[in-house]
């Protein structure tokens, strides 16, 4: 009895000490990020203004968390939904990652979906807009610090009537994203009195755009309300605009048609209007400083890619110093998470119940080769998310 | 459809069939003569494209650039075909296969590190930066007019040298029997790097002329290598000739299926591509 009372003793002070070893070894271990991005392929720029956004929050903080030094797993997710779920896997599994952070492209989140459901892997969405990621497919370890293609596209049916169109041409790729802008803004142009006459949908990539432009022409809308994305905008604004349309026909664009390609656009993109959750030119301190910080750091101006990465990089920042870099209560860490509030260069940034970003949506205009922002288009703008239960 | 939309149309199908027609025609003498499948067909159209955006920006001239950018492309044709698809001649073709698949890859990467991940464009040169008044209110621009002319006359200057000069003759029976053309004492060694780096150089130089008509980003050739061998199937595997009317066939198909088919249009050119191979399962003037 004396024995097994001095065993059991020993073995419960040492498996305390080692049990507090551990707790002290959790708390020097880095906190691993692993960035599932595209860093080859279409999206290439995309993947590295988010990388930077998020470093540059984090450096700001003296490249800690929550006093925890921080290291970083890149890797490449080449936006290909097929290799979604393993390279997943491999983050949370192989890399045993604290957060992943991404992806770009809605069809490789919703490979990472899956896996975040099956591992609870917390994973923060810097940029891919898929409705469902936020509603019908909601769960409390996901988070989204970007937009949906909703959000950003509903503003503008209202701000296209209110400018008197009452006929518009709708044209965008055949793929989810495009389709499920397309939605956003007919849902509230329509509403308003407004009509679709034409919705045109163009075999995904192609940029062969020359028969369509023919095509609107000949409908003679009001206006043209449409997504096209990377290279895709570029080729759409410059056949747009030779085809001498821009001056008889304004032409109107969720912000992604023009974001990170002004200077591929040139003189074709002086005065196409758009609607979006951030501007380079959004005057607030936050974004004051942050553009010029994002300047000296990387040498060029951000985009709102780059945001979506830096309010990323924000929100871990603010989370684990409330939480004092303890993040080994995951129930706790959701929470905390999911009640951060950004004063963000987009400006206010809170999350709703769903974990999607409420915030402002801007009408933007191309002058001088920027994107000058008209007016608020759409002030805390909330997503529908009533298929969302957690 | 009145007769105005009709007439704009057909000059959009014209027009586009006659750039992938030389895209097209370099893959489908290398595949005819060589008989190797080059995967890296479109990446070099891409490389064409980077190439005179580069070009231009260095020496402010975007005829220049052009002038600059086909002595380079031909080199890059001229160094992997006698580094590389030299050792493996004699290989299987799945070898071949495999090293143009590689080379995608490194030109891809390649061009990621020299110009990285922006989206790039090249500004529509003096003289041809004017449009004309097609109806209305629907302009076309003179560089499009510009590039199919360059098309045709380089079309006509394909089949000028394939009909009428020694080259020519040598070229189709080198398609046709190749062991019979070494038999007959020729160096088809030689043959062989000069239809490679001609091939290749005829894809850089479609992707130099298309540089002011489209956005010049990563991945631009990976789309357009799937049609072109559409093209080549269509036309008959080594044909010139078919080359060129399945170029004009695709592109009218593109256009007018977009807006009157708009449900079938990504699946149209294969349709036909399916029906012509039905019909005549080597293409159409193999």
């Amino acid at each position: 009895m004396k024995t097994f009372k001095k065993t059991s003793l020993a073995t419960l002070l040492s498996a305390t000490a080692m049990f507090s070893a551990m707790n002290v070894a959790a708390n020097e271990d880095p906190v691993k990020l692993g960035l599932m991005l595209p860093y080859s392929g279409t999206y290439t720029a995309l993947g590295e203004a988010i990388t930077n956004g998020v470093k540059l929050a984090i450096e700001q903080e003296g490249g800690q968390l929550g006093g925890r030094d921080v290291e970083y797993v890149e890797l490449d997710s080449e936006a290909d939904p097929s290799k979604a779920p393993q390279n997943m896997s491999r983050l949370v599994n192989g890399d045993d990652v604290d957060f992943v952070i991404g992806p770009v492209h809605s069809g490789v989140a919703m490979g990472m979906l899956r896996v975040a459901k099956q591992t609870g892997a917390i994973t923060i969405i810097p940029n891919a807009g898929l409705g469902a990621a936020t509603n019908e497919l909601c769960m409390p370890n996901v988070f989204r610090t970007s937009f949906s293609m909703w959000q950003d596209s509903y503003p503008m049916g209202k701000v296209a009537y209110d400018q008197g169109h009452r006929k518009v041409v709708t044209i965008t790729w055949d793929y989810a994203g495009g389709k499920e802008d397309l939605t956003g803004f007919e849902e509230a142009f329509t509403a308003e009195g407004g009509e679709i006459i034409e919705q045109i949908l163009v075999p995904f990539p192609s940029t062969e755009f020359q028969s369509y432009l023919t095509q609107i022409a000949s409908l003679e809308p009001d206006a043209v309300y449409t997504f096209f994305a990377g290279g895709g905008g570029v080729s759409f604004v410059r056949d747009y605009a030779a085809a001498g349309l821009k001056e008889s026909i304004p032409l109107l664009g969720s912000g992604f048609l023009t974001e990170g390609n002004l200077t591929a656009l040139g003189d074709a993109g002086e005065g196409v209007m758009t609607t979006l959750h951030y501007a380079e030119t959004l005057e607030n301190d936050a974004n004051q400083s942050f553009v010029s910080a994002y300047e000296n750091a990387y040498g060029e101006i951000p985009d709102t890619y780059a945001v979506q990465g830096y309010d990323t990089g924000m929100m871990l920042v603010q989370a684990l110093s409330v939480l004092g870099g303890d993040t080994s209560n995951q129930e706790r860490l959701i929470e905390v998470l999911a009640n951060v509030h950004l004063a963000s260069p987009r400006g206010p940034l809170s999350f709703s119940d769903s974990h999607h970003p409420i915030q402002n949506v801007y009408l933007r205009e191309i002058r001088d080769g920027k994107h000058e922002v008209l007016r608020m288009a759409y002030e805390n703008l909330e997503v529908p998310d009533d298929a969302c239960q957690m | 459809m009145d007769l105005a939309f009709f007439s704009v149309q057909l000059l959009n199908g014209l027009q586009y069939g006659l750039l992938l027609f030389l895209i097209a025609s370099g893959l489908t003498l290398i595949f005819g003569i060589m008989g190797i499948i080059n995967l890296a067909h479109g990446a070099m159209y891409m490389i064409g494209a980077y190439l005179v955006y580069d070009l231009t920006l260095r020496l402010g001239n975007f005829w220049l650039a052009i002038l600059v950018a086909i002595p380079i492309a031909i080199a890059l044709g001229l160094i992997i075909e006698r580094l590389f698809l030299d050792t493996l001649y004699k290989r299987d073709h799945l070898y071949q296969v495999l090293l143009t698949f590689g080379l995608i890859l490194v030109l891809n990467e390649a061009q990621r590190i020299i110009w990285g991940g922006d989206v790039h464009r090249v500004a529509v040169p003096a003289p041809f930066d004017a449009s004309i008044q097609l109806t209305d209110n629907l302009q076309y621009s003179v560089y499009r007019l510009f590039v199919m002319g360059v098309c045709l006359a380089l079309a006509g200057v394909i089949y000028w040298v394939m009909r009428h000069t020694r080259l020519g003759i040598i070229i189709r029976a080198g398609a046709v029997n190749r062991d019979m053309v070494e038999g007959l004492g020729i160096n088809v060694r030689t043959l062989f790097t000069l239809i490679f780096s001609v091939g290749v150089a005829l894809t850089a130089f479609a992707g130099m002329i298309a540089a002011p008509l489209t956005s010049i980003a990563p991945g631009m050739g990976d789309s357009i290598l799937i049609t072109c061998f559409v093209v080549v199937v269509i036309g008959g595997i080594g044909s010139i000739k078919g080359a060129f009317w399945g170029a004009i066939i695709i592109g009218m198909a593109t256009t007018f299926g977009a807006v009157l088919i708009p449900s079938l249009a990504s699946m149209v050119i294969y349709l036909i591509m399916a029906a012509v191979l039905l019909v005549k399962p080597r293409g159409l003037f193999a």
